[in-house]
């Protein structure tokens, strides 16, 4: 089994250190580790679940925007770094398994490796302040 | 597969009667097969492998883990640099912006150093590596990045019989809960998983290490649960620090030993220290 490229370990040592939600995946979108803060988001631990398939994690929060409306999974910041190996910032609505609705900020980035590699993607989640 | 330490000093060098036990020479290990060489490391230590102390064949590979200048000092005063009828190989991990011969030059180059890397009389190749794999003479080689401030990769050694693993400078436990006790969440694993003899970074006791975190470099606890995280035979701790004497040295490793668990062997890397894994 080989171990992580540095670039993630970094990444995921850096997580461990704030107290803002987030999420590190694979190029897969497979979510490969999500720090304490980002645990009651996903309400789910990691120490608890591991690593999780795309499949999985992404059913956990239905995503909506300014309207209400489910947003295509395309719309996410995540999912277009996954696509297009770009930053991306959008604010929108998750709805939780408990059904309370959250308004969020994301920011994303793709981690390009020393060696200019693609090798996975970072969250960052902020709640909206109430207005 | 026979290796000799020929400098096992961290950051600068340090003569003296406090250090002619382990040594005062910055980095500099030998990996030979048969009359087969590989120089890990350029730092002071590489100075004894000049001339006719040590007789080189035509060519010669010397693997740089980075271009710290305890890594690379001694290059200045390595003979076959300055032989026309060798050719040498230097193999150093890739920087996102700048040619290792760029890198090299800052050192090699006035007002540093009289003669200009350009101008070595030897034939003189450079070889850019990051998370690589390949050969040169009997050994198969790996090389991965790992965490030390500025491109830095350990490397591991293999012939048909032995694996060496080379980590002089490393930092795992980079963060807020050190080093992560997920064998993919390790740096350095694949460098040193199974290795026969790991020789590491095991600079600082676990006080000093507390003022010094981001410097690129382990507490003896920390080299020695590496070890046993990649379960190696051997363990070889270096990089030892420049205030750290002899006696220093010695006390902690049995320090450490009386309160350590289940680790591997542990061995304080000496100076001319010469292991046989043939």
């Amino acid at each position: 089994m080989a171990a992580y490229e540095i670039e993630i370990i970094l990444n995921r040592q850096l997580a461990d250190c704030l107290s803002i939600p987030v999420f590190i995946t694979d190029i897969e979108g497979n979510l490969i580790f999500y720090n304490e803060p980002a645990e009651t988001v996903l309400g789910k631990r990691f120490e608890e679940t591991g690593e999780m398939p795309v499949g999985e994690w992404s059913t956990i929060f239905k995503p909506l925007d300014e309207e209400g409306k489910p947003m295509p999974p395309g719309e996410l910041p995540l999912v277009k770094t996954l696509n297009d190996e770009y930053p991306h910032h959008k604010k929108f609505f998750i709805e939780s398994l408990k059904g309370e609705t959250q308004h969020i900020s994301v920011t994303s980035y793709p981690i390009i490796s020393r060696a200019g590699k693609f090798i996975g993607a970072v969250a960052i989640f902020w709640k909206q302040k109430a207005k | 597969m026979k290796i000799k330490l020929w400098g096992v000093r961290g950051s600068i060098a340090t003569t003296g009667p406090d250090t002619e036990i382990y040594g005062g020479n910055t980095s500099c290990v030998t990996v030979t097969h048969d009359d087969y060489v590989l120089v890990l490391d350029g730092g002071t230590g590489i100075r004894q492998l000049s001339g006719s102390n040590y007789p080189m064949h035509k060519r010669i590979d010397v693997l740089l883990t980075h271009l710290h200048l305890d890594h690379i000092q001694g290059l200045g005063f390595f003979s076959p640099l300055f032989d026309s009828s060798k050719e040498v190989h230097i193999w150093g991990p890739a920087s996102t912006s700048q040619t290792l011969f760029s890198r090299l030059s800052r050192y090699l180059s006035p007002p540093l150093f009289p003669v200009l890397l350009r101008d070595l009389p030897c034939k003189l190749h450079l070889h850019e590596i990051g998370n690589s794999q390949f050969e040169t003479g009997p050994f198969r080689i790996q090389s991965n990045y790992i965490i030390h401030p500025g491109p830095t990769v350990g490397y591991r050694i293999m012939n048909e019989r032995a694996v060496f693993a080379f980590i002089p400078d490393h930092e795992p436990a980079l963060g807020e809960k050190g080093i992560i006790k997920e064998n993919k969440w390790i740096s350095g694993f694949d460098v040193a998983e199974g290795a026969d003899v790991l020789l590491h970074d095991s600079q600082y006791t676990p006080e000093e290490y507390l003022n010094k975190r981001g410097w690129g470099h382990s507490t003896i606890n920390d080299a020695c649960l590496f070890g046993s995280m990649t379960s190696v035979k051997r363990i070889l701790l270096s990089h030892h620090d420049p205030s750290h004497s002899d006696a220093f040295l010695e006390d902690m490793l049995s320090s450490f030993k009386k309160g350590a668990g289940n680790i591997p062997s542990a061995a304080l890397a000496k100076e001319q220290m010469e292991i046989d894994l043939s």
